[in-house]
């Protein structure tokens, strides 16, 4: 057990002895994210795409599927990692309007370990994973877009076709898409 | 000084100048402790708000003298009924600056200095000149800052902890009846980032139950909250939600009970909206007063020795009768803040960041496989190179040939390194030498 009486006459010490000077530190957040990002270990379908590279909280994802409903199209997703990482989640936003079951028009996503099943111990790399996944098999039971979700439960033919087309760039009933294919 | 009269310290002294039971093992009594702890001892409230008030009280009537008090905050008409050191007429201004004069005006001999800023906006020499931190925060942000700094100004030789770079944090908290009062002595005992799996996560609704199977008045908040205000910008593009705007609220609260009538939802409330928004935790009054005036008892107890401190976590709760439990939360051992002891590199000028990369890679020490560094230069971090990450390594290639002085490093340049062989982030303070020998 320390005995911090004595302060009295170390603080003075302490206080003149100013030699490391006043340099900034880095955050536990921002240790953090460097390490996630090091160890990021992508599937050959993702890429992450840093715009500052000393902006380590900022980054895009860029998921290009080779196989299911969603194979040859591009989409981009945007990361902000705040102040508050690990503790909190990283804001993610899809920037490439697509027609999925789990993604509305505004690129919001639901994805469980984004918001209510979020955990200090999962990482980025736990994102990209569950983000991919959501290519592979769209969940029509926990709807964002329920148009899409509907057609999908009741025609998986249409489901492929609308997809196809929307990734083609054109319009699934009054909604036109961009096109996104590689 | 002329503002004491007789026996106004004597309480405190029967504590200070005799010893007893529970007396720390080193501590003497001593009539000098009494002016060390008026005259000498410096403190730093972070936090004017419901537990402030409370610390700053008890912590001045304990006859500390010289307290700084921060909070960015200014005070709002709700504050007034537990933060009693305000009145209707100050609402609008700085908690601090309030605080402060309530308390020089009102207790003899007190010298509190306020600062209306963020705990951000100072650095290390501010944060040096106190002998002990006190909490009284309600953002856990805030808290890993603090606790951050005060880990990051602990000097060790050899390893060795140099305990006069120790400033000990006590840390209180409060939701409704509920509470914890905590003492952590940085790079000694658990930090904030040590425990960090102990706070509760955020309350989030699945976006896919707010967007179409809305069941609670809160989910119908979230959804105009999250997606509507975003896509229909009702005050400006780029307009961000201002929970202190009665108009944004108002929105909200309109758009809410479309949503629920829809829905048939019942109980969307002005309150509620806003609660919802800001994410409001109720505050009790005597909850604040019970932690704050345990969070005193120990900056008393770190500043005299007199008794050994709490070790070092407490809960409160008196939601049905009282309840208190103390435990030891332990250290992790590998922490993001406190595990981090900066190992000590020297390299002189003329070497390249190529050079500490192979070093890195090279020694027996460290064998690591890809590290990826980071620095910090003029108070910005700059990713020096991350060889995993094609966008950066790109980018950041050309810094592997410059030498450390072009980097612009300094002697104690602090590098970080992430490598898959070490649980974290490592720490490494650059000695830097000119090529001299």
């Amino acid at each position: 057990m320390i005995k911090l009486f004595s302060l009295k006459q170390q603080k003075k010490d302490g206080v003149d002895s100013d030699k490391s000077g006043s340099h900034k530190k880095s955050s536990a957040a921002q240790l953090r994210i460097q390490k996630d990002i090091n160890e990021l270990n992508l599937p050959k379908t993702c890429q992450v795409d840093f715009p500052d590279p000393d902006d380590l909280l900022n980054f895009k994802l860029v998921i290009s599927p080779d196989e299911g409903f969603y194979r040859g199209g591009r989409f981009i997703f945007n990361f902000k990692v705040g102040q508050g990482y690990p503790h909190d989640a990283p804001k993610v936003k899809c920037e490439t309007m697509v027609y999925h079951p789990n993604i509305d028009l505004e690129g919001n996503v639901c994805l469980n370990i984004l918001r209510e099943d979020w955990k200090p111990v999962l990482t980025v790399n736990s994102i990209v994973y569950g983000l991919q996944y959501l290519f592979l098999e769209p969940n029509p039971e926990d709807p964002l877009n329920k148009e899409a979700a509907e057609v999908l439960q009741n025609n998986r033919r249409l489901f492929e076709q609308n997809v196809a087309k929307s990734m083609r760039g054109g319009y699934i009933g009054s909604v036109c898409f961009d096109r996104c294919l590689k | 000084m002329s503002c004491d009269w007789p026996g106004r310290w004597c309480h405190v002294q029967k504590f200070i100048e005799r010893t007893g039971p529970f007396a720390h093992p080193d501590f003497e009594p001593s009539s000098e402790s009494l002016g060390f702890l008026q005259e000498t001892c410096k403190l730093l409230i972070i936090g004017a708000g419901g537990l402030g008030c409370e610390l700053l009280k008890d912590l001045a009537l304990i006859g500390f003298k010289n307290i700084d008090i921060i909070d960015m905050d200014t005070i709002d008409v709700s504050n007034l009924n537990r933060q009693f050191l305000f009145r209707p007429k100050d609402v609008g201004r700085p908690k601090a600056d309030v605080a402060a004069d309530f308390i020089n005006t009102r207790i003899p001999g007190a010298n509190v200095t306020p600062h209306y800023a963020k705990i951000q906006d100072y650095d290390e020499s501010f944060y040096r000149g106190f002998h002990i931190v006190v909490c009284g925060l309600d953002s856990i942000v805030a808290r890993r800052w603090i606790n951050g700094m005060l880990v990051s100004m602990l000097q060790y030789e050899d390893g060795e902890l140099q305990q006069e770079s120790l400033v000990p944090m006590v840390d209180g908290g409060t939701e409704g009846f509920k509470g914890n009062a905590r003492v952590i002595l940085p790079g000694m005992t658990a930090c904030v980032e040590c425990t960090l799996d102990l706070y509760p996560p955020q309350v989030n609704f699945p976006l896919c139950t707010i967007a179409h199977t809305p069941r609670l008045p809160e989910h119908c908040i979230e959804y105009v909250r999250i997606l509507l205000w975003p896509k229909e910008h009702p005050f400006g593009e780029d307009v961000p939600i201002d929970g202190d705007e009665p108009k944004h609220i108002q929105w909200i609260m309109d758009k809410s009970l479309e949503r629920a009538n829809e829905f048939n939802i019942s109980g969307i409330t002005y309150r509620l909206t806003q609660g919802v928004v800001k994410r409001i935790i109720p505050a009790v009054a005597s909850t604040n007063a019970v932690i704050a005036a345990a969070c005193s008892t120990e900056v008393f107890k770190l500043a005299t020795s007199c008794t050994v401190p709490l070790n070092n976590y407490m809960n409160f709760n008196d939601t049905e009768g009282i309840y208190t439990y103390t435990f030891e939360a332990e250290r992790k051992e590998d922490c993001m803040a406190c595990s981090k002891i900066p190992k000590s590199i020297t390299f002189s000028e003329s070497d390249k960041l190529q050079d500490i990369i192979t070093y890195l890679q090279e020694s027996a020490e460290y064998q690591m496989k890809s590290p990826g560094l980071t620095t910090n230069i003029k108070g910005k971090n700059k990713t020096l190179y991350m060889p995993t990450i094609k966008s950066i390594e790109e980018k950041t290639r050309e810094n592997l040939k410059k030498t450390l002085s072009e980097l612009e490093f300094v002697n104690g340049q602090e590098l970080y390194v992430a490598d898959p062989t070490t649980p974290m982030t490592l720490t490494f303070k650059l000695s830097l030498g000119s090529n001299m020998e």
